[in-house]
């Protein structure tokens, strides 16, 4: 169980890791609303509409850090085997 | 006898000419293609803060004869205010920040225009009016461009309908989120006092 904990720990970090990366790793907040540009022919002016998506930010990172951290303490709660046993 | 053949040939050529005399005109911002918006920008020290808002109303008359005498209301919903994080967005919508709820539209009425300039369809003023945001009215002087686009409707909405086009854009003005008691002096660190707004909105004015 501790052994199990600890690779669930770092298996969660390193995805959390991959998947931001993958998704252009964004350094800023989360983004839930994807902002879409485009430009008027005859005024010159760019409107923006918003559709719904999910860009991984810092703070995406920081709850996969914080839950990674959980596990990986809550694997201290348990006993290692003793060898011999 | 003559006068009365120059009035007989001057009256015809009087009517068919009025009518192509520019008139104020009463532009709606409405936009059907939701092209119009406001732009909002705040850099705190720990945080930056950019989004948009593109729910945009409101009337304006202008006359191209005379555009210092243009006048309007354009106001925004609250509730269109939008930044890219959903949290953050939800938040400042909200009863703390800029209440949504119990001020659904932000406003700027035009009172006065200062230093008209005009080049061909160009018109740049400052333009003086009420800006009416978190249910604080202030007055404030905005600099803006005015484009006139005679005839352009058609070529935006589709041949059916004619009419002109009034672009009106400003991309340098600021006011103090303090001076609309939206949070005064608090949270300075992550939402800055000064909010950065850039307007660009196009009214129709049917035929």
């Amino acid at each position: 169980m501790k052994k199990a904990l600890r690779i669930l720990a770092v298996s969660l970090l390193l995805a959390a890791l991959a998947f931001w990366a993958a998704t252009g790793a964004h350094r800023g907040w989360t983004v839930n609303n994807i902002a879409h540009e485009t430009t008027d022919p005859v005024t010159g002016l760019s409107g923006v509409t918003y559709e719904k998506g999910f860009i991984p930010g810092w703070d995406f990172l920081a709850a996969a850090a914080l839950a990674a951290g959980v596990m990986a303490g809550a694997s201290f709660l348990f006993r290692g085997k003793k060898a011999g046993n | 006898m003559r006068t009365r053949w120059i009035a007989f040939l001057v009256w015809p050529a009087l009517a068919l000419a009025l009518p192509g005399l520019a008139a104020p005109e009463t532009f709606d911002f409405k936009d059907p293609k939701n092209g119009n918006k406001i732009e909002f920008k705040l850099d705190a020290p720990m945080e930056k803060i950019a989004g948009t808002a593109n729910a945009i109303s409101g009337t304006v008359t202008f006359d191209p004869q005379n555009p210092g005498a243009t006048r309007g209301k354009i106001a925004v919903a609250t509730a269109s205010l939008t930044v890219p994080n959903g949290l953050q967005t939800t938040t400042m919508r909200g009863s703390q920040w800029l209440d949504a709820a119990k001020y659904p539209q932000i406003t700027f009425e035009a009172t006065q225009l200062k230093n008209v300039k005009t080049i061909g369809t160009n018109t740049t003023a400052d333009v003086t009016g009420t800006f009416t945001l978190h249910g604080v009215a202030k007055e404030v002087t905005i600099p803006v461009e005015m484009r006139y686009l005679k005839d352009k409707l058609a070529e935006r909405l589709g041949a059916n309908q004619q009419g002109d086009l009034l672009v009106i854009t400003s991309t340098n003005f600021s006011i103090q989120r303090a001076d609309f008691n939206i949070m005064p002096g608090q949270n300075l660190d992550k939402v800055a006092d000064t909010i950065h707004l850039a307007l660009g909105v196009a009214g129709a004015s049917p035929k």
